[in-house]
C-alpha cells in the first residue's frame, strides 16, 4: 500500500539480479510499425503468387504494376514458375512438416523453394519450433562437413601478429580467414600478412579483406585474397537504395568478382531493415526472406545471414533468437551456403548469447560463424569478437560435451608457438624481398607469444602506408610472395600461396560451400554435399576427427590419477585384530582401507598423519580417549563409522575415509543414519578435524553437543568429483571383503596431552 | 574427351586438362620452376572464360540456375577490362545513370561480347525507369 514514503520498497534479489550483464541490454516489446516484430507481423502479407499467360502479375500482396525492385528481380531471376505451380498450393503445415521429415529428402525441399514465394517461405519457416529449425537446418545445409570462418585483425595493423594469428586459425581448422582495416591503405599489407600467414598454419585455408568494391577487386586481381563477402543486401527498397545499390548492381558486382576468380558470398541478416528506418511495418523475418530470395536470384553461392552486426536489436524482441535461426534455416533451404553469423556481440551475458549459439553449433553450418575473434575482442575491428580467443578453451570443451564439429581443432601450445613464429619470420622475409618496411625479430618475438597488440612493438605507420601504396603501384602480387617466400627458405609456404594461385585458374571454389583442404582438393556442394537423412547418415563425428575434437591439451589420464601415493615411511603399523573396547571413555576413529596406506592424502591434500593426529588430540581435547581401528570390509563411511562405534566402547565412532568424509556414529544408530556427518572434505582443514575429535569426546562423555558448524561449497563437486571418484576407486580397491577390523597404531606416536 | 558437368568437378584435380591459364599454360605447369624462370606471371593467374563456362555447366547440373547465369556472367565479364568493369558497377547503382547511359554500357559490353550481361544491364534500366532510380537526364 502507498504509504507517502518517497523510497519504495526494494527486494534485494530484484537489485541483485538487475546488476547482472544482461540488464545492460534493452528488452522491448514488439512494434510492427518499426519493424520491431521478429516474424508473423500483423501486416505481413498472405502468400500470393498469379500467373497469367507465363508471367507473373501478383505476388505476396503486391500487383505487378507495384514491384519495387526487390520483387521485380526474384519475379525475373529467382522463380522457377513450374514449380510455382505445384509448389506454392501445398499446404504450409505440410510444407513445415515436409523440412523436417528425413524421408523428404534435400534436394526435393530444394526444388519446391525454387517456386516459393517470400512470403510463403517465411510463413512456412515461422511454424517450425527451435528443435525441429535445428533438425531442418543439419539436413538442408548444402555441404556434407561443417566448417567455421575466423576474424583476424589488431588495431595496430601489426603484419607479425595478423600473420601469427591467420597461422593459428588456420592450424586451428579454420577454412576460411577474414581480416579488414582500420587504415584503408593498409590493405595489402594486411591481405599479405593474412596470406603467408594462414598459408603457414594450414595449405588451403581462403582469406579476405573486407575493404570497399574498387580495393577489394583490386587484391582479388593480384592474387592476394580469395573470397569476398561484402556484398549487403536488405529488404526493402528504400533500404537497398540507402546502402546504394540495387539487386541488379549487386549480381553484377557478384559477377565480377567471379570473374576475377573470388568466390562470393553475400550479406543479409534480420533487424537491418528496422535499423535502418525503413522496415516498412514488416516483419523481420519476412524482409529476410525478400533478401534471400534476391540473394539466390543473383547467382551467389551463399549468404552470410544470421542478424550479423543488428544481432543484439534481434534480440531484443520476443522470438528474436528462434527468427535467426530461422533466416538461417530459410537460405539453407533456399540452397545458399551459410555463414551463420554469431560474430557480432549478441548479448553481454554469456549464458544468453550462448544459448542462441547453440541453434547453429548444434545441427552444424556451412560456417558456424561468420567470424571467430581468434584474438581478444580488443584486436576485433570488425566490432565482433562474440567468441574470442579467450573463449577457445569454452568452446573445445562444449564440441566435446555434445560430440560436435563446430569447426574448431585442439592444438598444443607448443605447436600453436610454432606456427606463430614460423608465420611471423615468413612475413618478415617477405616484407624484406618485397622491399617493405622492416619487420623486427622484436616483432617477431612478441607476435608468437603475446597476448594482443598491446603487446607488439610500434611500427612506423607512416612508412607503412606508403610502402603500401606503393606496392599497389608496383604491381605485387601472389606470385611475388610465392617467390620471396622460396628465396628466404619457407618452401613449404611458398609451395600453399603458389597452390591457391592455382585455385584461381581452375575457380573450383566458385561452387557453392566451397572450402578447399590441405591436399588442395575443393569441396563443395556439388562433390561433397550434405545427404542427412536420419541416424546413420550423412555427417557424424566419429573416428579420427572425434579423437581429435575430444584430446583437449588439458585433458589428463584418469590411470595416470588412479596411481598409488609415492611410498613414504609408514603412517600407521597394524596391531592385530580389533577386539571390542570396554573403556566408556573410549572413541573409535574408524578409518578406511586404504587410508595411511595406499592413499595418503584427502581431497583437500592434508597428510593422513596430520589428520588423524589432529582427530586424536580434539578426542583429547573433549576429554576423551582416542582408539584408532581400520575397517577393511567396506569403503562406504556410513558403514566404516558404523563399524567403529560398534567396537566402541563408548558406543562412539569417528569414521573417515581417505579422501576426508568423516562420520561420527553411535552404535545403536542404524548404519546410514548418524550424530554427523561431515560431508566436505575439500573444505576440511586440520582444525576441522579436530573440531570433530572434540565433538565425538562430547558425544562418548554424554555432553551436550552443538554440531561443528557447517560449511558449504557447492561448486566443490564439480571441481572435484573426478579425483573424488579416482580416490574412492582406490579406497574399493583396497577392500578386504569379510576381513575383521584391525587395531592400528600411529608409527609416530600420538602425543597425548 | 568431353566434358559431363556431373562428373568432372572439381576440374583443378578430375580435369586438369580441360583448365589453362588464359596464355595456354596448363595448370600443371603453374609451379615455383616456371615461376623462377618467369614463364608465367600474375597475367596469368585467373580462370579463363572458358574454365568459368564450364563452372556454369557444373552449377546448372547440379540444378542451380541462378548460380550458374552468374557464373555465365563471370565468363563475360572475365574479358572485361577491370576499369570498364567498374565503371558498369557504379552506373547500375541508384541514380548514377540515365537511361541512356546505361543503354551506352550495355552496348560497351555488347562489344565485348558480353550479351548476356548487356541485356542484364538493359532489364536493370528498364527497373530503374520504373522505380525512378534513373539519374535525371
Amino acid at each position: 500500500m502507498p504509504t507517502g514514503d518517497s523510497s519504495p520498497m526494494r527486494s534485494r534479489r530484484f537489485a541483485s539480479r538487475e546488476r547482472r550483464e544482461l540488464h545492460r541490454e534493452q528488452l522491448v516489446s514488439p512494434f510492427p510499425e518499426l519493424g520491431l516484430i521478429a516474424s508473423g507481423g500483423p501486416n505481413d502479407p498472405e502468400p500470393e503468387l498469379v500467373v497469367e499467360g507465363g508471367v507473373v502479375t501478383r505476388m505476396d500482396g503486391r500487383a505487378a504494376a507495384d514491384f519495387d525492385v526487390i520483387d521485380r528481380f526474384v519475379v525475373a531471376h529467382g522463380l522457377d514458375l513450374e514449380v510455382a505451380a505445384e509448389a506454392m498450393v501445398l499446404d504450409d503445415t505440410e510444407l513445415a512438416r515436409m523440412l523436417v521429415d528425413i524421408g523428404v529428402p534435400r534436394a526435393e525441399l530444394v526444388r519446391l523453394a525454387r517456386g516459393l514465394s517470400p512470403a510463403k517461405l517465411a510463413r512456412v519457416i515461422g511454424l517450425l519450433d527451435p528443435v525441429e529449425l535445428m533438425l531442418a537446418l543439419k539436413k538442408l545445409r548444402a555441404r556434407r562437413a561443417p566448417a567455421n570462418q575466423a576474424h583476424v585483425t589488431n588495431l595496430k595493423e601489426s603484419p607479425a601478429l595478423l600473420a601469427a594469428d591467420a597461422a593459428e586459425a588456420a592450424r586451428r581448422g579454420f577454412a576460411e580467414i577474414e581480416t579488414t582495416v582500420g587504415v584503408a591503405r593498409y590493405a595489402p599489407l594486411n591481405a599479405i600478412a593474412l596470406l603467408v600467414g594462414s598459408q603457414t598454419g594450414r595449405p588451403g585455408v581462403m582469406t579476405q579483406c573486407a575493404v570497399e568494391e574498387r580495393r577489394n577487386l583490386e587484391l582479388a586481381i593480384r592474387g592476394l585474397v580469395t573470397y569476398a563477402e561484402t556484398l549487403s543486401v536488405y529488404g526493402t527498397e528504400p533500404v537497398f537504395v540507402d546502402g546504394d545499390d540495387t539487386p541488379w548492381s549487386k549480381a553484377f558486382l557478384g559477377a565480377a568478382y567471379a570473374s576475377r576468380g573470388v568466390k562470393v558470398r553475400f550479406t543479409s541478416g534480420t533487424g537491418s531493415e528496422a535499423l535502418m528506418g525503413y522496415a516498412q511495418g514488416l516483419s523481420m523475418l519476412y524482409l529476410e526472406a525478400r533478401c534471400l530470395a534476391a540473394v539466390r536470384a543473383a547467382g551467389s553461392q551463399g549468404v552470410q545471414n544470421g542478424s550479423i552486426s543488428c544481432v543484439a536489436l534481434v534480440l531484443s524482441v520476443p522470438g528474436g533468437t528462434r527468427a535467426i535461426l530461422g533466416e538461417n534455416v530459410l537460405a539453407a533451404w533456399l540452397d545458399l551456403e551459410v555463414a551463420s553469423g554469431n560474430d557480432a556481440i549478441a548479448s553481454h551475458s554469456e549464458i544468453r548469447k550462448t544459448a542462441k549459439l547453440m541453434g547453429q553449433f548444434l545441427p552444424g553450418t556451412d560456417f558456424v560463424t561468420s567470424g571467430y575473434s581468434v584474438m581478444p575482442r580488443h584486436d576485433n575491428t570488425f566490432g565482433g569478437g562474440n567468441f574470442d580467443a579467450d573463449d577457445l578453451d569454452e568452446w573445445l570443451t562444449i564440441q566435446r560435451d555434445w560430440q560436435v564439429d563446430a569447426g574448431i581443432e585442439p592444438v598444443a601450445e607448443d605447436e600453436v608457438l610454432r606456427v606463430r613464429e614460423k608465420a611471423a619470420h615468413a612475413v618478415q622475409a617477405v616484407f624484406v624481398e618485397l622491399g617493405l618496411p622492416p619487420v623486427s625479430d622484436a616483432e617477431v618475438e612478441a607476435a608468437t607469444i603475446g597476448y594482443d597488440s598491446r603487446d607488439m612493438p610500434d611500427r612506423d605507420r607512416a612508412a607503412d602506408v606508403e610502402a603500401a601504396d606503393d606496392l599497389l603501384a608496383r604491381g605485387v602480387s601472389g606470385l611475388d610472395v610465392a617467390l620471396a617466400l622460396e628465396r628466404r627458405g619457407f618452401g613449404d609456404v611458398a609451395e600453399a600461396v603458389l597452390s591457391m594461385q592455382r585455385q584461381r585458374v581452375s575457380a573450383d571454389y566458385l561452387q557453392t560451400a566451397a572450402v578447399i583442404d590441405a591436399e588442395g582438393l575443393v569441396h563443395s556442394a556439388v562433390n561433397d554435399p550434405n545427404v542427412y537423412s536420419g541416424p546413420g547418415t550423412g555427417y557424424r563425428l566419429e573416428g579420427e576427427r572425434w579423437e581429435l575434437l575430444q584430446s583437449l591439451p588439458n585433458v589428463v589420464d584418469p590411470a595416470e590419477l588412479l596411481g598409488e601415493d609415492a611410498e613414504d615411511e609408514p603412517i600407521v603399523v597394524e596391531r592385530g585384530k580389533a577386539a571390542r573396547g570396554d573403556d566408556s571413555a573410549e572413541v573409535v576413529v574408524a578409518v578406511g582401507p586404504a587410508f595411511a596406506d595406499t592413499i595418503r592424502r584427502t581431497i583437500n591434500d592434508l597428510s593422513h598423519r596430520d589428520v588423524l593426529q589432529a582427530i586424536c588430540d580434539g578426542i583429547h581435547d573433549g576429554g576423551a580417549v582416542p582408539r584408532v581401528v581400520r575397517v577393511r570390509r567396506v569403503a562406504d563411511v556410513a558403514f566404516i563409522a558404523h563399524e567403529g562405534a560398534q567396537l566402541s566402547g563408548s558406543g562412539i565412532a569417528l569414521g573417515i575415509q581417505s579422501k576426508g568424509t568423516a562420520v561420527i556414529h553411535r552404535s545403536d544408530l542404524e548404519p546410514l543414519d548418524n550424530l554427523e556427518l561431515f560431508g566436505m572434505s575439500p573444505l576440511y582443514t586440520l582444525e576441522s578435524y579436530r573440531a570433530m575429535g572434540r565433538n565425538a569426546a562430547g558425544y562418548a562423555l554424554g555432553q551436550r553437543v552443538g554440531p561443528v558448524p557447517t560449511e558449504l561449497d557447492n561448486f566443490a563437486r564439480a571441481k572435484l568429483i573426478v579425483r573424488t571418484t579416482l580416490l574412492h576407486a582406490r579406497e574399493t580397491q583396497a577392500v578386504q571383503p569379510g576381513a575383521a577390523p584391525v587395531e592400528l597404531e600411529l608409527a609416530v606416536p600420538v602425543a597425548s596431552p | 574427351m568431353s566434358f559431363d558437368p556431373k562428373r568432372d568437378y572439381p576440374l583443378g584435380t578430375e580435369r586438369p586438362d580441360l583448365v589453362s591459364t588464359p596464355g595456354g599454360v596448363p595448370l600443371a605447369e603453374v609451379t615455383l620452376d616456371a615461376l623462377r624462370a618467369g614463364r608465367i606471371d600474375a597475367a596469368e593467374i585467373r580462370a579463363t572464360p572458358k574454365t568459368l563456362r564450364l563452372q556454369s555447366e557444373v552449377a546448372r547440373a547440379a540444378g542451380r540456375e541462378p548460380l550458374a547465369a552468374s557464373l555465365e556472367r563471370a565468363a563475360e565479364l572475365a574479358a572485361v577490362p577491370d576499369d570498364l568493369l567498374l565503371a558498369v558497377y557504379t552506373a547500375l547503382r541508384p541514380r548514377r545513370a540515365t537511361a541512356a547511359q546505361l543503354e551506352d554500357w550495355a552496348a560497351r559490353l555488347e562489344s565485348y561480347s558480353a550479351g548476356k550481361t548487356a541485356a542484364f544491364v538493359r532489364e536493370a534500366a528498364a527497373a530503374y525507369a520504373d522505380r525512378g532510380l534513373l539519374a535525371d537526364a
